[in-house]
């Protein structure tokens, strides 16, 4: 391969860094009004009175919508809408909306505007909110008596707080229409949801929806469904017959997109002596809003990992009165590897087995969940080269026997698993006779480096410079493509890129007249269309193109996952050593050292990839150390909503993060044998962080964020 | 933001005058604080008379003492040559709060008043007496974990968030301020800011229009050893969950004339005279530090979550005291 598998910088990445690339709220529109977003006080009740006489009075002021006069969706959807009615379900919901000349006009204007409200009492803390049982895989095996039989058993309780995704970037929006066709600007992870929301919303044709976001500025998930501001930027600008750009705030932020889910788990093992699992009870309570379900299984997180004859994951949600939860980076199993890689750590430390053995004896070499074999799984490997690197031979198996001066040093070992999705997507691909080509599809791109993998999977493939290729992506009229989620985009971009360039090689072989050969045995290359190596046959693009007066070839192409998958279980795997050091006095813990080595199919750009691992490893650390969003449940209110009081690392808390990567040959995930890591390389880590503090200090802390509190 | 008059000023009598004629009228210095208090409808001032012109940048002995302008940067201050030579203490404070790019543009009066980041105070929605005299206080039996363990009042349970100013209690700084009548005072840093008590919305003892001019900082009485140790929820920009500020002399083994203040325990610098009173003329040993450790925590008073800052400031002063005996200040 010329360029897979070869470090490429971002071709975005000029553009990034001197400010062309252009953002949602970026866009320069003409006749622009402003909205900010009013939001309520209260959790639970409804508006008596909304006043708004003093802030239309205000200079600048062109429209203040609330729920008496703004227009109702048309979208029956459970997901919130803005401004439907007067009944409050979470506090910082927006009441109104105040439309200016200019932003500070409207900001003013939205603190002048005074409600009254029936209070009723509101529930935000999961552990008191009613509870409804959602839908689990079925028992394996009798885990109840196999608990109840078994040599050594750990039952333990987990609770990870809410957490808000918190990207650079504010979600933002402008609404533009002419006529009866509307173009908005979003921030989004999925511009072809947003387009299906508002014209489900308006009772529009999608056709008539065109949704364009070419940056996203981080989103991690919080830009995967439709929030509800682009509704009501499209719905303002429509009714005051003007763009409308409404942009979040920081705090609105906390309200606007959903979070984390709290989480309560209990985990049961039940073990042989020899360390062989015998029966896993892993039970889990999140919550979710009170008129939407959100559910994310955090539980299942072992039932492919381990051999273990008896498993069960019931899992309830909790009702309660705030926004509703949504997808976070690595969502469910981040939060079930915690609770379940923290209580194998518990089990090995019973049973005086090295943690990293313990979950060698438990290795799974067929899927235990179906009996299935994996496409690949290089975990083994993983945990080997990872260990190596690490010097893990080293480690004392006894708590608080490595020291470091007056710091207590600890080694902690965990496992991330994340499912090697793939779903369809389509790709067009016009090749010029001027050996450049366009490339474009509906898909985004919140960082990972969608922009350059692409590009290099086009170059490859039409035997072109990267710098020849030029990929179009956010916009709602190119083919179709899934939201950036669940790291499934090169998986499926990817293989529909590869798709469309192998249709115009064909398209090329057919006009080449060439009989001695087969299409399959010819590639495209350095701007030639050729036999591979050990045939004769080699014809200059252009010049093909120009003998058939061709100036261009547009193919298109729609990937779908194979069937054949579907006799494998395929996943991606990753094995997370980590060394703290804990200055046990103060409660101070430094990550000093993370080795991340990770199985996920072919590495397509080693120097993005390594950038998405150590993203990972550093959210990781903050969702061990230091992230929560706080609730004051008197209120039912968020009270930790901006950046200096919700806590994220800074480039203090991170020391040491090596990557590496275990290549794995797997032709049937996908053609380009690729397996997403993007959420996978954070799995394990806030596990791995919390074994590596017990293990320095002997204290086991069950309960996320390990604040300096936690440990004195 | 409310709409306000905005105006700027080279004459700094000028710009006293202006402010004290408005009840309502704010200095603008580097607005790292006042700003964002602005944009979150907290502060509602109807004038802004921006002093950044002022020629109060100057750091220069003046007689017996170190004069620092009011009007110094923050960064500035820190690394200043006759500050990081004779009050590291100083550097090292400053050099622990907010980020590179707040401390570029934070002067040294301002960073003197800024407000709590207490989140009942910056949140409209919530009662604070701070905000709004007489409303109530939501902190006092809401999220608390970062508020006070000294000297709170059940109309405000507030810290003040300064790591500058803890440096500043413990090396018995003088605020000099100046009135619209041209008349200069100086105010000991103990007596600058203030407790809660019945008027919470009141952080200091400056009266309304009162410009401060500079910092001075004794220097009859180098000390000779020194620390400032910051514990916090991470590594860099976030506020203290406590933080030490320890200088002393030391004859022999003895301790000499020695200064604690503590930070994130009270509505402002708190002075460990406890601890003072214990270590004046003691050895140097861990024994005598955790003696008057305890003896200044005795008197702590936690909140339902933040009962763990009476045993980390415990070990906080102890360790403080450690690094500058081992000479790590």
């Amino acid at each position: 391969m010329k360029y897979i598998g070869k470090e490429m910088s971002r071709v975005d990445g000029v553009a990034k860094v001197t400010g062309a690339a252009k953002y949602a709220a970026e866009f320069q529109v003409k006749n622009v009004a402003y909205g900010f977003i009013v939001q309520s006080e209260i959790a639970k009740g409804a508006i008596k009175k909304i006043d708004v006489s003093e802030a239309e009075k205000q200079s600048g002021v062109i429209k203040i919508f609330t729920h008496l006069n703004a227009v109702k969706t048309q979208s029956k959807g459970a997901a919130f809408a803005a401004l439907q009615s007067d009944k409050i379900v979470f506090s910082g919901q927006p009441i109104a909306l105040v439309v200016a000349e200019t932003f500070e006009q409207a900001r003013f204007a939205s603190r002048l505007i005074k409600a009254t409200y029936t209070e009723e009492k509101s529930v935000t803390e999961t552990m008191k909110g009613e509870t409804k049982p959602m839908r689990s895989p079925q028992t394996r095996g009798n885990p109840a008596d196999a608990f109840k039989n078994a040599a050594v058993k750990i039952s333990a309780e987990y609770t990870i707080p809410i957490e808000h995704h918190n990207p650079m970037e504010p979600h933002a929006a402008i609404a533009v229409w002419e006529g009866e066709k509307l173009t908005l600007f979003d921030k989004t992870q999925g511009v072809m949801g947003v387009r299906g929301h508002l014209a489900q919303s308006f009772g529009m044709k999608p056709e008539n929806v065109q949704v364009i976001s070419p940056f996203v500025g981080g989103a991690f998930g919080c830009a995967l469904n439709p929030n509800y501001y682009p509704f009501l930027t499209a719905m303002a600008a429509r009714e005051i017959k003007r763009p409308v750009k409404v942009n979040y705030t920081r705090r609105q932020m906390f309200t606007g997109h959903g979070y984390r889910p709290y989480t309560w788990q209990k985990v049961q093992i039940g073990a042989n002596k020899d360390g062989k699992l015998q029966s896993i009870i892993h039970e889990a309570v999140g919550n979710t809003s009170s008129f939407e379900d959100f559910g994310e299984n955090p539980n299942n997180f072992g039932r492919t990992l381990y051999e273990c004859p008896n498993y069960d994951t019931p899992y309830k949600l909790a009702k309660l009165d705030l926004p509703t939860p949504t997808w976070m980076r690595a969502p469910g199993m981040v939060s079930g590897a915690f609770a379940l890689e923290s209580a194998i750590d518990e089990l090995a430390f019973a049973l005086k087995i090295d943690p990293l053995e313990m979950r060698l004896i438990n290795y799974a070499e067929k899927d235990p969940e179906t009996g299935k074999p994996f496409s690949s799984k290089a975990l083994r490997d993983a945990y080997k080269q990872g260990a190596s690197k690490f010097g893990w031979e080293k480690r004392k198996l006894e708590p608080r026997s490595m020291r470091d001066g007056k710091w207590l040093v600890g080694w902690g070992v965990a496992t991330g698993i994340w499912g090697a999705f793939q779903v369809p997507a389509s790709v067009k691909i016009t090749l010029k006779s001027d050996g450049t080509a366009n490339v474009g599809s509906a898909t985004a791109d919140i960082g990972p480096g969608t922009y350059t993998v692409i590009t290099m999977i086009a170059a490859e493939f039409l035997g072109i410079a990267p710098n020849k290729v030029k990929f179009g992506l956010g916009d709602s009229n190119l083919p179709q493509a899934p939201v950036q989620g669940g790291s499934f985009t090169t998986a499926s971009v990817g293989t529909a890129t590869h798709g469309a360039a192998m249709a115009i090689k064909q398209k090329l072989f057919d006009l080449s007249g060439w009989t001695g050969i087969k299409a399959e045995d010819t590639e495209l290359a350095d701007g030639f269309l050729r036999g591979k190596i050990g045939s004769s046959e080699t014809v200059k693009i252009s010049d093909l193109m120009k003998k058939n007066n061709l100036t261009e070839i547009t193919e298109t192409f729609t990937s779908r996952p194979s069937a054949e998958r579907n006799q494998y279980t395929t996943q991606a795997h990753g094995a997370q050593f980590v060394e703290v050091k804990v200055d046990e006095a103060l409660g101070i813990i430094k990550v000093t050292r993370v080795v991340e080595a990770t199985a996920v199919g072919k590495i397509m750009n080693p120097k993005t990839s390594h950038s998405q691992e150590m993203g990972g490893v550093v959210w990781g650390i903050g969702m061990a150390l230091q992230e929560a969003t706080e609730i004051d449940h008197r209120y039912g209110r968020m009270m930790t909503t901006d950046l200096a009081s919700y806590h994220v690392p800074c480039n203090a808390d991170i020391h040491e993060v090596e990557t590496a990567f275990v290549e794995e040959e797997d032709k049937i995930v996908n053609p380009l044998g690729v397996k997403g890591m993007g959420e996978l390389c954070q799995v394990g880590i806030p596990a791995a962080i919390a074994n590596a503090i017990f293990h320095a200090t002997g204290k086991r802390v069950r309960d996320l964020p390990i604040s300096p509190d936690k440990l004195i | 933001m409310r709409p306000f008059k905005f105006t700027q000023t080279n004459d700094a009598a000028n710009a006293v005058k202006t402010v004290s004629a408005n009840k309502s009228a704010n200095y603008l210095a580097g607005g790292t604080n006042l700003l964002d208090l602005m944009k979150e409808d907290v502060s509602r001032p109807t004038e802004l008379v921006d002093i950044s012109r002022l020629s109060l940048t100057q750091i220069k002995n003046v007689g017996n003492s170190l004069s620092i302008g009011a009007l110094a940067r923050n960064t500035d201050t820190a690394n200043h040559p006759l500050i990081r030579q004779n009050y590291p203490l100083l550097t090292q404070a400053i050099l622990a709060g907010a980020s590179q790019q707040i401390r570029n543009m934070a002067t040294n009066g301002g960073n003197l008043l800024q407000r709590t980041r207490c989140p009942y105070f910056y949140d409209t929605a919530m009662k604070c007496n701070k905000r709004e005299p007489g409303t109530g206080c939501d902190a006092l039996e809401g999220i608390n974990r970062m508020h006070a363990i000294f000297g709170w009042s059940d109309k405000c349970v507030a810290v003040y968030p300064s790591d500058m100013a803890v440096a500043l209690a413990a090396l018995d700084a003088v605020v000099k301020v100046q009135d619209a009548n041209g008349k200069e005072r100086a105010i000991n840093f103990a007596d600058f800011h203030r407790l809660p008590g019945d008027n919470p919305e009141k952080d200091n003892t400056l009266n309304h229009g009162e410009l401060i001019t500079s910092i001075e900082l004794p220097k009859n009485d180098m000390p000779s050893k020194s620390y400032y140790l910051k514990v916090r929820d991470r590594a860099s920009y976030a506020f203290a969950l406590v933080s030490v500020a320890v200088t002393f002399n030391w004859k022999g083994n003895v301790i000499m004339n020695p200064r604690i203040a503590l930070g994130g325990v009270a509505h402002k610098p708190w002075r460990a005279l406890e601890a003072e009173k214990i270590l004046s003329g003691s050895v140097a040993n861990e024994e005598n530090f955790k003696k008057a450790a305890e003896a200044e925590m005795k008197a702590a008073k936690p909140l339902e979550h933040n009962k763990f800052k009476v045993e980390l400031g415990k070990r906080a002063i102890v360790r403080a005291l450690q690094m500058a005996m081992n000479g790590k200040g």
